[in-house]
């Protein structure tokens, strides 16, 4: 190798711009990033570029190189044709700065809803004890170096503006999946929140963002789809349902005798108890109300409304909305069957109190 | 002046988004101040994400021997007993509870098999004390305390109903200047790089976290943010540098291939079991072992290569001597003939173990060379040589309070841009645990300065103005004097001429070149316009780098023996008398200037803690003598 290649690198800013041609030096063993530097340092000395350690450990210099997301620092020349033209553009899916650089704020902010690592109360500091196996899983999520090429190639925000307001996006999926894998976390609805508010369901597991991981993540097999599946294990398995309910039982009774404080009850839950999703009753004490079983005189939750768009309707087909098959009528927060304590109905074992 | 200025007021503003500098602001915001954190690139991209090895704290889980007065003790002597003794001590007495506390901000280690934190060995680490994962423990810690941040943000968010009511990330933002009334600071001024349009932030305690001078050499692990800032900032402030003559040269480097000469292979490759070969295949360490360290380093292959399963009975590898140590014989080895053709030697773990036993052990290593230079470590050695790594150097501060001395009030620094804590010679390990100590105890001091003031000072407009112009100057001119050529001529003299090996001639040389450097910076022109202009960021940093650079090649020409990171071909042994000198930097009006200043003397039952016969390769024999009185008045006392 060695001698002039020829590259096409993007130059402009939010008001426009095109490719601009250059014939640069390239020597044997360099990547895409040392040509950058060249060129900054030869032709365009003000060619706006990131960069930070050139080592593939921060993340600054992520680019696509031939329509690919890849990082500048990583791209060896020798994986070009000797002749092949190399074209250099700015993430798509980012608003321009200027040249190669792009806004990503969006990343940022996406960072900042993501609720954080919630410590364990009763643990001071040094007195946290895992074992290896258990925060490995975890682990391979924090090797990200948020170089958001994840979130650039993601079909879901990629051509789609309109979705960045309710998608988060891959990288903030294995965020949400890392804390729910890590043996300390006290915070134990980290799945419903990706699905609820983070906009999991979005994702159609095409596994695009597993192919551009410079880090080699398996952000879809290991992240994602775990995710989606315990999200609907909890919500719509009948045999998870019925062994949540067995699990609670014995506070249930606790809390019948009166000793014990409701609120107290509901926050006792132990890790991976089940989270009633009573008719929009987000309300903490109908909450606590409900799970005293039976109360005639109980505030009745009231049922919300379905999910509509901005003209008032349901959405009509799959395509624009977030999930398969049709949304319930009953709002999402409603689901079937019922959680017991939330039906006015006393069963006779229930009411069976050992005396 | 039209230009438009944005101002934000702060009580504290940090410079830095590394390991310091958030540590800082972290404490800072604890405190309950509003604080800024400025940073050169986005957030959580700092240079502190390239730490490989781990973080040194003697928290005693592997060998349960270990305490902080073993860890004091390998830092005195990894630097060579310059270190600042005070520094050294609170650094190894403070450790192990700044890394527990990561684990409550959501860090995750390495575990042992009952559950605690793992801890590796390390070069001049008496016992495996560096908490790590896998080998990207920088990561870990920067996103753990990037994360943190954000968590202090979503409470604020609860409580203010803004992200950014009490800590405010600016990133890719650079400062320029530091402003003062009278002696005490008053702000900061800068530019944001997206837009180039110029910020002052007004400030009562400025904390400096801005890392190292790297970029002035030619072969570096450093990034391009590394153009000495925080040092020049400082110095321009009126703050003095200590030990600007002590860099330290990461001994493995990758030499080859080209694209990325200067990145660090880790220590932990050696410690794990690799070993350096010259071109002749031989194991050459064993022929670099110094006297100070015969009786802890095996003699024979045989011993060194026990010591990887069986450390009690058997003495360490040569391979894990100090770095200087390392680094000073690859050169001699090149020098000699002896190296390979890209100028390094060759490091092999590949016969030394499994292949999938270093795959899991050096995950990132492996995926690395495969990746970026299509070379299989599992397979074949690695080439490696000397890179400018690291400066031990820095802003001369209280130990205790990170406070600058030299007349100015209000200025603390923490992290690399700080001197003292790392005497003549960083151990591996030490300056991720440096980061979360003296941050934390910068910014909660910076805290309580804002907090007893009773005035706020002022900035100046005049000042302003002349910020701003010096900033635009380099737009305004058109000398066609690239900052790009300039800085390449700057390396070039750094890495020639006060490299890793030094000389009276050469070191009086740079002077002189420097000297005309500085007047072509004095010239340099930035074409193109203010949004995102790398030449013009560029521009801007070289008189940064050259003031620093000024700094080192005046202080490696006046100290005159051989230390630590600071090898005079001409004064190739250590000097007790050197020993007593710290060299400090100041500014006489745009001259820097160098005085000499004794080191503090250490606490008795510091001193103590060594034996007599390690103390007389390091002190003078009056400094003996004194020691000798202690242990009597001990002894005496015992009776």
């Amino acid at each position: 190798m060695g001698g002039k290649r020829h590259f096409r690198v993007w130059r402009g800013d939010e008001s426009g711009g095109e490719l601009q041609d250059y014939q640069v030096e390239v020597n044997e063993g360099e990547v895409v990033l040392d040509v950058i530097h060249r060129l900054q340092a030869t032709d365009a000395p003000d060619l706006a570029c990131r960069w930070n350690c050139k080592a593939g450990k921060c993340g600054s210099c992520s680019m696509e190189i031939n329509g690919m997301p890849k990082l500048g620092c990583m791209t060896r020349m020798s994986t070009f044709e000797e002749n092949e033209t190399v074209t250099v553009t700015p993430l798509r899916t980012f608003p321009i700065i200027r040249d190669l650089v792009t806004d990503v704020s969006f990343n940022y902010e996406k960072a900042r809803e993501t609720p954080a690592f919630a410590p364990p109360a009763d643990l001071a500091p040094g007195e946290y004890r895992m074992q290896q196996v258990d925060v490995e899983r975890s682990q391979e999520f924090r090797k990200c170096i948020e170089c958001f090429l994840c979130q650039n190639t993601c079909h879901v925000v990629r051509d789609h503006e309109e979705n960045k307001q309710a998608f988060a996006g891959p990288r903030y999926f294995i965020r949400a999946a890392e804390l729910d894998m890590h043996p300390l976390d006290a915070k134990t609805d980290r799945k419903e929140y990706a699905q609820a508010e983070q906009g999991l369901g979005f994702c159609n597991i095409t596994k695009c963002c597993t192919e551009v991981c410079p880090e080699h993540i398996k952000i879809t097999d290991n992240a994602i789809i775990p995710m989606k599946e315990r999200v609907v294990d909890r919500r719509y398995d009948p045999l998870v349902w019925l062994g949540s309910k067995i699990f609670r039982r014995p506070m249930t009774e606790t809390v019948g005798h009166g000793e014990t404080s409701v609120l107290g009850a509901v926050h006792a839950q132990p890790k991976g108890g089940v989270h009633s999703h009573a008719g929009g009753s987000h309300d903490p004490h109908a909450e606590a109300e409900a799970q005293r079983g039976v109360n005639w005189h109980r505030q009745v939750p009231k049922p919300t409304v379905p999910p509509v768009d901005e003209h008032g309707r349901l959405p009509l087909t799959e395509l624009t909305f977030d999930r398969p098959a049709a949304p319930s009528p009953f709002g999402d927060d409603v689901t079937f069957p019922m959680p017991v304590e939330h039906l006015n109905y006393a069963h006779p074992e229930q009411d069976e109190k050992k005396h | 002046m039209t230009t438009r200025i944005e101002r934000h007021h702060y009580d504290v503003v940090v410079i830095g988004a590394g390991g310091a500098g958030l540590r800082a602001a972290i404490e800072a915001r604890l405190a309950g101040k509003k604080t800024a954190i400025i940073s050169k690139s986005l957030f959580g991209k700092a240079h502190t994400v390239m730490a490989e090895g781990g973080a040194a704290a003697a928290m005693g889980n592997v060998n349960s021997r270990d305490n902080w007065q073993v860890h004091f003790r390998d830092t005195m002597r990894g630097g060579k007993f310059l270190n600042n003794f005070r520094m050294a001590e609170l650094h190894a007495k403070e450790s192990p509870q700044r890394i527990w506390e990561l684990e409550t901000y959501g860090a995750l280690f390495d575990r042992t098999k009952d559950g605690k934190i793992s801890q590796r060995n390390f070069g001049g680490h008496e016992y495996p004390r560096l908490a790590h994962v896998g080998d990207r423990t920088g990561l870990e810690l920067i996103r753990t305390l990037q994360q943190k941040i954000v968590s202090l943000q979503q409470e604020d968010k609860r409580e203010f109903g803004a992200y950014d009511a009490r800590i405010k990330v600016f990133a890719e933002t650079t400062i320029t200047e530091l402003l003062l009334d009278g002696d005490r600071v008053a702000g900061a001024f800068g530019y944001y790089r997206e837009s180039g349009e110029f910020v002052l932030f007004e400030a009562p305690a400025v904390v400096l976290a801005t890392g190292g001078v790297g970029r002035s050499y030619k072969v570096t692990s450093n990034s391009w943010e590394y153009t000495g800032d925080g040092h020049a900032l400082a110095l321009r402030a009126g703050a003095t540098l200590i030990n600007m003559e002590f860099l330290q040269f990461h001994p493995t480097g990758m030499v080859w291939p080209p694209s990325v000469k200067g990145i660090l292979v880790t220590e932990s490759v050696r410690g794990d079991g690799g070993i350096l070969k010259n071109s002749e295949g031989k194991r050459f360490m064993f022929d670099y072992v110094p006297d100070v360290f015969r009786k802890q380093y095996a003699e024979t292959e045989e011993e060194a290569d026990r010591w990887y399963k069986d450390p009690d009975n058997n003495r360490r590898p040569p391979e894990l001597l100090p770095r200087d140590e390392v680094a000073r014989a690859i050169n001699s080895e090149v020098k000699a003939g002896r190296g390979t053709k890209a100028g390094g030697v060759y490091l092999d773990i590949a016969s030394r173990l499994p292949a999938e036993e270093i795959r899991r052990r050096l995950p990132s290593m492996y995926h690395q060379f495969k990746e970026l230079a299509d070379v299989d470590i599992t397979k074949e050695p690695m080439e490696v040589g000397p890179t400018c790594h690291y400066v031990m150097g820095g802003v001369e501060v209280d130990p205790d309070s990170g406070a600058a001395y030299g007349t100015v009030q209000g200025l603390f620094a923490a992290g690399e841009v700080s001197g003292g804590m790392h005497g003549s010679n960083r151990l591996g390990g030490n300056s991720l645990s440096d980061l979360l100590v003296f941050g934390r105890r910068a910014g909660g001091h910076a805290a309580r300065y804002a907090e007893q003031l009773t005035s706020r000072p002022k900035v100046s407009t005049t000042d302003v103005e002349a910020a701003v112009d010096a900033a635009l100057a380099p737009l305004q001119r058109d000398t066609g004097e690239s900052p790009y050529a300039l800085q390449q001529d700057l390396q070039a003299v750094m890495g020639d001429l006060v490299g890793i090996i030094r000389r009276r001639e050469e070191l009086a040389d740079a002077l002189v070149r420097l000297a005309e450097l500085r007047e072509r910076v004095t010239k340099v022109s930035a074409s193109g316009g203010r949004r995102y202009n790398p030449g013009w960021h560029l521009a801007l940093d070289l008189r940064n780098m050259l003031v620093v650079s000024e700094c080192t090649a005046k202080a490696a020409l006046e100290r005159e023996e051989s230390r630590g990171g600071h090898t005079r071909e001409d004064f190739p042994t250590m000097s007790s008398k050197w020993r007593q000198v710290n060299l400090v930097c100041s500014l006489d009006g745009d001259q820097v200037k160098l005085t000499h200043k004794p080191l503090p003397k250490m606490r008795a039952e510091l001193i103590r803690l060594f034996d007599r016969t390690e103390l007389a390769k390091y002190l003078t024999d009056e400094e003996l003598a004194d020691f000798d009185a202690l242990a009597a008045d001990a002894e005496e006392a015992g009776k």
